[in-house]
């Protein structure tokens, strides 16, 4: 078994003509945090949806669990233990927010089944009292919340989360940050990308920063965290 | 006109409303979903008359002969998804017309050597071969009961399917958002083939249950597509709902209209959807899953 869940090796991403991702070499251990960086536009998301076949890498592997998954179909990706959250979150407008978590119940790769329907209503409470909401019915914080539940009912090994508290209220924020540690302490690895690098490097083991579709800095969060100069220089605005 | 032969003329009606609705709702549901319009729909009422005929010469049994077909359609559907359609559903419509046109071509040279071009009456199996005493002096043939029967029983089995069970939920979630579906861990083409297999067996069960009320004959899927186009747009495109309802209004409009005007027949479908369109333009019901 391979030391890595996701692996990207020497990828290279093109929206036609333009040259998105250059190069970039990016894993994730079992169990691992991840903070990903970069200012807007620097390939974040590119990234992940090169990872996970939504967009098709022009050279270079994906790898995951070990296997080879280059262009594999995203469903296949999915049910190796990978759940994702995009930006802009993906809530199912046309199915109850009941519906939108059962349509995803499924046992993890492994066979584990620690999310429940019944655990994610329990730490999601707000979610137990709008149940017969349609999806679209929901504040921007429930919403995320609902994605994020949604995401645990496949029980992955590996939560990737794209601009995890973007347009949220800094209450709302907060909430979600919570969750995130605790999933994190629940062992599931986490990939998270989001604009507030201090609330990030507090929660990963680990910091990638993409500049232009370039691996600029990987590296501990913590030093991260320290030197203020390499933040101002790859992250500020 | 007497009492009598209107309330005849209405089940008339609902039971051939009831069949336009199995045949517009695999229409509407493909096109919703898949964004296909699909032009040989109406074939595979066709074939599932000659397939109801067919069978149950060789089976000796109608209802072995339907069972039969209905195995043979599901297939179909596999099939004629993954060779034919799935090449279309991110495409123009203009290339879905023509291959869908080039389809009912090739059907019905299928149709004629396999079957020949003679008219095949289907007869009616001897259970149901009865009439039900309505009231003092009015009796109804049980089989026409029959169809309506088990088209209210497909239309119930569908909205449970469709709103209650987790297949449906997949199939809401994969009209609303495919990618997201696909992220989810749900595999989207083998849904789609599902749907798409659905209903072309429903448009066949159709073309089954009816061939003893109309007989199994060539083109007779090209009336009942026209027919079925202008359902699926008073319904409102993409609807299933809308297909039941606007299914009833055209078979209740189509019977009448054939008893009170015969001279104009036929028009009385059209007349309908012009009225209707122009109350409002988007079709009675908005797409339930979009
Ligand atoms: N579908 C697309 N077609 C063409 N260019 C795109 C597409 N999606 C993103 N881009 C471009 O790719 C670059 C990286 O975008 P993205 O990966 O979304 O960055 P980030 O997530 O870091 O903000 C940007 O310049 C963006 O304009
Ligand atoms: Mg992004």
């Amino acid at each position: 078994m391979s030391e890595f869940l996701l692996e990207a090796q020497e990828l290279n991403t093109r929206y036609g003509s333009s040259h998105i991702l250059h190069g970039v070499n990016f894993k994730i251990r079992y169990g691992e945090s991840l903070a990903l960086m970069g200012r807007n536009g620097m390939g974040k998301t590119t990234l992940i949806r090169s990872m996970l076949g939504l967009v098709r890498p022009f050279s270079g592997q994906v790898r995951a669990r070990g296997e080879d998954v280059t262009g594999a179909e995203t469903y296949r990706i999915s049910l190796m233990g990978i759940a994702y959250v995009p930006e802009g979150r993906g809530i199912f407008s046309s199915l109850s927010v009941k519906e939108n978590l059962l349509m995803a119940a499924r046992p993890g790769p492994t066979g584990k089944k620690d999310w429940t329907y019944d655990r994610v209503l329990d730490r999601f409470p707000r979610l137990a009292e709008r149940l017969k909401n349609g999806g679209n019915q929901l504040s921007g914080g429930e919403q995320q919340m609902l994605t994020i539940g949604r995401a645990l009912m496949t029980n992955p090994d590996l939560l990737i989360l794209d601009e995890a508290t973007e347009g949220l209220a800094p209450l709302v924020s907060r909430e979600i940050w919570k969750i995130v540690r605790e999933i994190r302490e629940s062992g599931i690895a986490t990939v998270v990308v989001d604009k507030n690098y201090a609330a990030l490097t507090a929660i990963s083991d680990r910091s990638v920063i993409l500049v232009k579709g370039r691996v600029v800095f990987d590296g501990d969060s913590e030093a991260l965290n320290g030197d203020s100069e390499l933040i101002a220089k790859h992250l500020g605005v | 006109m007497e009492i009598n032969s209107i309330l005849i003329q209405l089940l008339n009606g609902i039971q051939y409303g009831l069949l336009l609705f199995l045949v517009a709702a695999g229409l509407t549901l493909v096109f919703g979903i898949m964004g296909v319009i699909n032009l040989a729909h109406g074939s595979f009422y066709m074939i599932g008359a000659y397939l109801a005929w067919s069978l149950a010469e060789l089976a000796g049994s109608f209802w072995v002969g339907i069972a039969i077909g209905i195995v043979l359609t599901i297939i179909l559907g596999m099939v004629l998804e993954v060779v034919f359609f799935k090449h279309l559903y991110r495409r123009d419509h203009l290339y879905q017309v023509l291959m869908t046109y080039g389809l009912i071509l090739i059907f019905e040279d299928l149709r004629s050597v396999l079957w020949g071009n003679d008219i095949h009456g289907v007869v009616i199996p001897e259970l149901l071969n009865s009439s039900i005493q309505l009231t003092e002096n009015l009796t109804y043939p049980m089989y026409r009961f029959f169809v309506s029967a088990v088209c209210i029983a497909i239309a119930i089995g569908l909205y449970l399917t469709i709103q209650r069970t987790r297949l449906g939920m997949i199939i809401r979630a994969g009209a609303t958002n495919s990618e997201m579906t696909q992220v989810l861990g749900v595999n989207i083409k083998l849904i789609h083939a599902v749907v798409f297999s659905i209903g072309v067996s429903l448009a066949a069960i159709a073309g089954m249950v009816a061939s003893p009320i109309s007989s199994a004959y060539p083109n007779m899927g090209t009336q009942v597509l026209i027919t079925c186009f202008v359902i699926v747009v008073i319904g409102g495109i993409g609807s299933v709902w809308g297909a039941l309802a606007g299914a009833l209004l055209i078979g209740l409009a189509d019977t009448f209209g054939n008893v009170f005007a015969p001279e104009y027949s036929g028009l009385s479908v059209f007349i309908l959807m012009s009225i209707i369109l122009i109350w409002r333009p988007e079709g009675l019901f908005k797409r339930s899953y979009k």
